[in-house]
């Protein structure tokens, strides 16, 4: 067994702790401490990554306990793509706010760690109840953070998205409650199981266990009827906050794959199929109002926001076609849409640094500094969110529409995401022209921070990556949506032989 | 028993989800309150109301079963610390908005 599965859970937890204690130090000696326990998650992504590739489940039993009673950790294809997803995004937020945001307010590295915990472990647990554990850590610490430099805004965004998620956090205990009662078990390859088994009186219970679990998922990924926290709450958080929450939402969307997929996936007529049944009209209907809320919104943080909820509607309106081809469509968009995201919300801050006045407001015209430089980074960013050739988003939205253009419903997701891309189109050519060609330039300019400028450009530099280099991508996420869809292997893997012949003889 | 407990359990959602629409964030934070003792009450049952049945193996002909305890107990702590969370920020905000309303301004009062 090799202890390596949990340090990406230990290492921020520990490295957070010990920044507490050190809140004392010069600032500096923070941001190394963060940034170095930051590499080494990165480095830990690409470990799992290559691990993950053989196939094969990595596990590991906290304290040795066997797997039913104990709670696992398990690494599988996803986990290790999330894990090495979340840790290259932190890299960078890390070092943007290491430039000055993070002396906006107190313990803003030890906040980000425990995010970063939180995050990892919820990717990697394979416990239900644990899963619940984590979400409250990644939620408690986003709270500090979405207030972080504070603000009335951000007061008032804050309020509603903690109370929101403290009544999902409530929905989330009933649903396990719930499963508890009728199961008997909260691991989930063994919970798995138990709903296969289940006699036909225990299903209306476990239906509804499991619709309350797609509200809690739901509020966590921005679905249609659960997503009007969002804009508000990101546009108000500060620049590498809400870059850093880019894969929160994606939180929520794996939540929704590892639970659907394994836990209520087995049988004959397995229980997913009511979730899968909701799940596509709400994801269209979000990615139609992601695309018109991009086109309404009144500055590029929200409009960015509203690019958010368009990439979760994508993303499970694609996922809920829930076969091989369309999973690993979805899984690249997964990574592209995080990406891209997470550069606009960077770039905000960077081109709002430059106006001479308005922020980041669309209604102001204002001179802006470095014009041709920040206007040439915008509009190659804007080519990529948009998903025109050639970068990561033509290839994600193409394999997309191949995957989907079999099925019958893959006529409306086609409408549908294609009016959205023509949307975002109108919404970021209309931002660029009144920002950069209506204005001139400004007279006596701002100094450019450099490095935050090179952190942008690298990551528009990863979006263009992925498409040059997209082949064993591709090839990874095609095995890694074969391995989600054959829950049994995980199982076998998870469960010891004793724990799955109980399970058959009982009852 | 089962019917009081449920019973209970009914009346704390339904009082917590009305104090949860009210306008004010104080009220807002007494419905969070009520809602998570409905849902400690709830995960308490999950195990199945039993009584004189110590969660030891070994004490009595049956035992309870231990595990909804501690899963109790573990909502119990986050509860806890999540309200007290809610409570600070609530504060915060009404500092800094300069009323108690939960959108930060009362149509109906701030407007002249």
């Amino acid at each position: 067994m090799t202890h390596l599965v949990i340090l990406p859970i230990l290492i921020p937890l520990l490295t957070g702790a010990s920044l507490l204690l050190l809140y004392a130090t010069p600032v500096g000696v923070q941001r190394r401490v963060s940034i170095a326990s930051t590499l080494a998650l990165t480095l830990l992504g690409v470990w799992a990554v290559s691990t993950a590739g053989s196939g094969e489940l990595t596990l590991y039993h906290l304290g040795d306990w066997p797997a039913p009673f104990g709670i696992v950790l398990v690494l599988d294809r996803l986990s290790a793509i999330m894990l090495s997803l979340t840790a290259g995004l932190s890299l960078f937020c890390v070092l943007y706010a290491s430039r000055g945001i993070d002396r906006q307010g107190a313990h803003f590295h030890a906040l980000f760690q425990f995010q970063l915990a939180g995050i990892n472990g919820a990717f990697l647990t394979g416990d239900l109840f644990n899963l619940f554990v984590f979400f409250e850590i990644l939620l408690i610490a986003s709270y500090a953070l979405l207030l972080h430099g504070g603000g009335r805004a951000r007061s008032r965004a804050g309020l509603h998205y903690v109370i929101i998620n403290l009544v999902s956090s409530a929905l989330f205990l009933l649903a396990l409650g719930t499963l508890y009662g009728v199961t008997g078990t909260l691991n989930m390859a063994d919970l798995a199981l138990a709903v296969a088994a289940t006699p036909a009186a225990g299903q209306p219970l476990l239906t509804a266990a499991s619709m309350l679990l797609l509200v809690v998922f739901g509020i966590k990924a921005a679905v249609l009827p659960l997503l009007f926290w969002l804009p508000r709450a990101y546009s108000a958080s500060s620049a590498p906050v809400a870059a850093l929450f880019a894969i929160m939402t994606k939180v929520g969307v794996y939540a929704i794959l590892r639970v659907f997929l394994l836990v209520f996936g087995l049988g004959e007529s397995p229980a997913n199929q009511v979730a899968w049944g909701w799940l596509w009209p709400l994801a269209l209907l979000t990615l139609g109002l992601g695309g018109i809320g991009a086109l309404g919104s009144a500055s590029l943080r929200t409009m960015t926001a509203y690019l958010v909820i368009l990439s979760v509607g994508t993303l499970l309106a694609t996922i809920s076609f829930v076969s091989a081809a369309t999973l690993g469509a979805a899984l690249f968009y997964l990574i592209h849409s995080t990406c891209m995201t997470a550069v606009f919300f960077l770039l905000a801050d960077l081109l709002g640094q430059q106006r001479e006045q308005g922020y980041d407001r669309f209604s102001d015209i204002a001179p802006m500094g470095h014009r041709w430089l920040l206007g040439s980074v915008f509009f190659i960013a804007a080519i990529s969110m948009a998903g025109l050739p050639p970068f990561s988003g033509f290839v994600s939205k193409l394999w997309i529409l191949q995957a989907t253009s079999g099925q019958p419903q893959g006529f409306w997701l086609w409408g549908v995401l294609l009016a959205a891309a023509l949307l975002i189109l109108v919404a970021v050519s209309r931002a660029g022209s009144g920002w950069f060609w209506r204005p001139g330039t400004m007279a006596a300019p701002r100094p450019l921070d450099r490095v935050c400028m090179w952190l942008v450009c690298l990551m528009i530099g990863v979006s263009a990556g992925l498409s040059a280099l997209g082949e064993p991508v591709i090839n990874y996420l095609e095995l890694t949506a074969e391995q989600l869809l054959a829950p049994q292997a995980y199982i076998d893997a998870v469960l010891p032989e004793s724990a799955r012949l109980a399970r058959e003889v009982a009852p | 028993m089962e019917l009081l407990y449920a019973i209970t359990l009914g009346v704390l959602t339904s009082c917590g989800i009305y104090l949860l629409l009210r306008a004010r964030t104080f009220t807002v934070i007494l419905g969070l309150t009520l809602l998570s003792h409905a849902v400690n009450l709830y995960l308490f049952a999950s195990g199945r109301l039993v009584s004189s049945a110590p969660a030891i193996v070994g004490l009595a002909d049956h035992s309870a079963d231990p595990v909804p305890q501690a899963l109790v107990l573990t909502a119990i702590v986050i509860g806890f610390a999540m309200t007290a969370f809610v409570v600070v920020l609530a504060l915060k905000a009404a500092v800094e908005l300069r009323n108690d309303h939960v959108d930060g301004e009362n149509p109906d009062e701030d407007r002249p």
